[in-house]
């Protein structure tokens, strides 16, 4: 027994050798800064063609954490990203305002799309009146499918269901479904439940499972969705790369990234337009 | 059918093309959860072992929270991780955030309960079996815990087995403390999620497949193990 107590003792020691080892060692020589950012960029495939034209230039690796703007605009909030890179522009100024980030700068927009099962049970197709066709939405108890997660498109989706005057409390729950999930997964509820739904174009176009869904309505200015990135704030959270964190948001604002964000399209159709001010300006 | 058709052709493509940027997550999933499962064996094992021989107050209490420690949801372990492991949290200083490392620790937090509860349970019922064959050997209780765990090895190769199988199933811990970053903290289960809301349900089925045959490649291996290790004991 003392023999086999011994290689077991022999055995465990090994095995404590064996995770101190390099095993999951990260890449951790090479820099790299971690960047928030929403679901509607790395989902549309936009980042996989956009960073490793920076990091070729840089040297610099950057890192997604792909979020709801809500919920990345929190890990900014906790330091635990170097820069935030959303779209709702007014929780990103009062991100700014309370020393969370520092030097905001738009970088591109795209539009939201309503999006709805073919058959078009409210009879909202064609149109360009946002607004409108969700006020017919609402009137016919169509299924709609809301993101529900506090995201950038939560956001603006609440902003037009307040400007179509339409009391969501009274649908919860009904016809209105709040799923509190990304923007594929939200697709993936509505190509399900045959429902409408706001999605952002990018999704849309990189979204393999669309089934019966169609774009019903689009081309409405209100649908129109500005980027914009920022710096983590370092003098709240000294840990922060600001030099590399710069050397990014200056790269996606300058002619190269801008150029780089106009070139990306999917079936030949752009998914973002690029429209960063000179600097200075 | 067609979906699942799709799924298995998928599958089988993924695995014979050897594709890099999948074997860099299937490395980096087995790494993560067996480095995980060792840890919460060199932890729970111990522990479980522990609790099953000592006499102290309160001793059922820590049997039942160990036992119901089994149910920990992932996604809550993952938020507790996470908040230790932040900038603004205890343990914000050593930038673990968004690491493997940190999924490691989420899953060693969920894996231990498991080794440790079942254990406790496999140990308790071996040492009432041999209380007197152990005492009269003069061997005390805490120098009795070795000699269990080694008695009832093969028994606890099943628990480990358990352990491993919720770490390497688990998403909803390590898409929170991982941030399932391409390249850097995506796994097997955060690629499978993340497929799913880009709408590739047959990419993620097929990933689903390639893990499933994985975790079966493991099981068989421990399987096969333990019976030759029986015969060779006699």
């Amino acid at each position: 027994m003392p023999l086999t107590r011994r290689l077991f003792t022999a055995a465990l020691a090994l095995a404590a050798a064996a995770v101190a080892g390099p095993t999951v060692a990260a890449a951790a020589d090479k820099p790299f800064i971690t960047v928030a950012s929403t679901t509607s960029t790395e989902q549309s495939g936009l980042f996989g063609h956009l960073l490793p034209k920076f990091t070729e230039k840089t040297g610099i690796e950057v890192r997604v954490v792909a979020l709801g703007t809500g919920q990345a605009l929190k890990l900014g909030e906790r330091g635990d990203a170097d820069v935030v890179f959303v779209h709702d522009k007014s929780a990103e100024e009062a991100f700014l305002k309370a020393g969370f980030g520092v030097d905001r700068r738009d970088v591109m927009y795209n539009d939201f799309i309503l999006v709805g099962p073919k058959a078009d049970p409210a009879k909202v197709a064609g149109g360009r009146d946002v607004v409108a066709a969700l006020r017919v939405i609402a009137t016919a108890k169509a299924p709609f499918v809301s993101r529900g997660d506090d995201s950038g498109t939560h956001k603006a989706e609440l902003r037009l269901w307040k400007e179509a005057g339409i009391d969501l409390a009274a649908a919860r729950g009904a016809w209105y479904r709040e799923t509190g999930s990304g923007m594929g997964p939200a697709l993936n509820t509505a190509a399900g439940m045959d429902a409408y739904v706001l999605s952002d174009r990018g999704t849309w176009l990189n979204f393999k499972n669309q089934g019966r869904l169609a774009i019903v309505v689009e081309g409405d200015e209100r649908l129109f969705n500005q980027y914009g990135v920022m710096l983590v704030n370092p003098a709240r959270h000294p840990h922060v790369k600001e030099a590399q964190g710069r050397a990014f948001i200056d790269w996606l604002t300058a002619q190269e990234g801008q150029e780089a964000i106009a070139s990306y399209k999917v079936g030949g159709e752009p998914l973002f337009f690029a429209n960063a001010r000179k600097q200075g300006s | 059918m067609n979906d699942f058709d799709t799924a298995l052709a998928t599958a089988w493509r993924l695995i014979a093309a050897g594709d890099a940027a999948l074997m860099d997550i299937v490395v980096l999933s087995l790494g993560v959860s067996l480095t995980a499962v060792l840890i919460a064996s060199i932890l729970g094992l111990p522990l479980g072992a522990t609790i099953a021989l000592a006499r102290f107050r309160g001793r059922d209490a820590v049997v039942v929270a160990i036992n119901a420690l089994m149910g920990l949801p992932p996604v809550v372990a993952g938020l507790f991780v996470y908040l230790l492991l932040s900038r603004s949290g205890p343990l914000g200083a050593y930038g673990l955030l968004f690491t493997p490392t940190a999924m490691v620790v989420a899953q060693v937090v969920l894996v231990t309960p498991i080794i440790a509860a079942l254990t406790r349970q496999i140990v308790d019922d071996l040492w009432r079996e041999y209380r007197d064959e152990l005492t009269s050997l003069g061997a005390g209780k805490l120098r009795a815990v070795p000699t269990l765990i080694w008695d009832a090895r093969l028994s606890l190769v099943t628990v480990v087995l358990a352990g491993l199988g919720r770490a390497m199933a688990e998403v909803g811990a390590i898409l929170v403390v991982g941030g399932n970053i391409a390249g850097v903290t995506r796994t097997m289960t955060t690629a499978i999620a993340l497929e799913t809301s880009k709408g590739d349900l047959a990419l993620a089925l097929g990933l689903g497949i390639v893990l499933l045959t994985l975790v079966l490649v493991i099981n068989a291996v421990a399987h096969f193990a333990g019976v030759a290790a029986r015969r060779a004991a006699g």
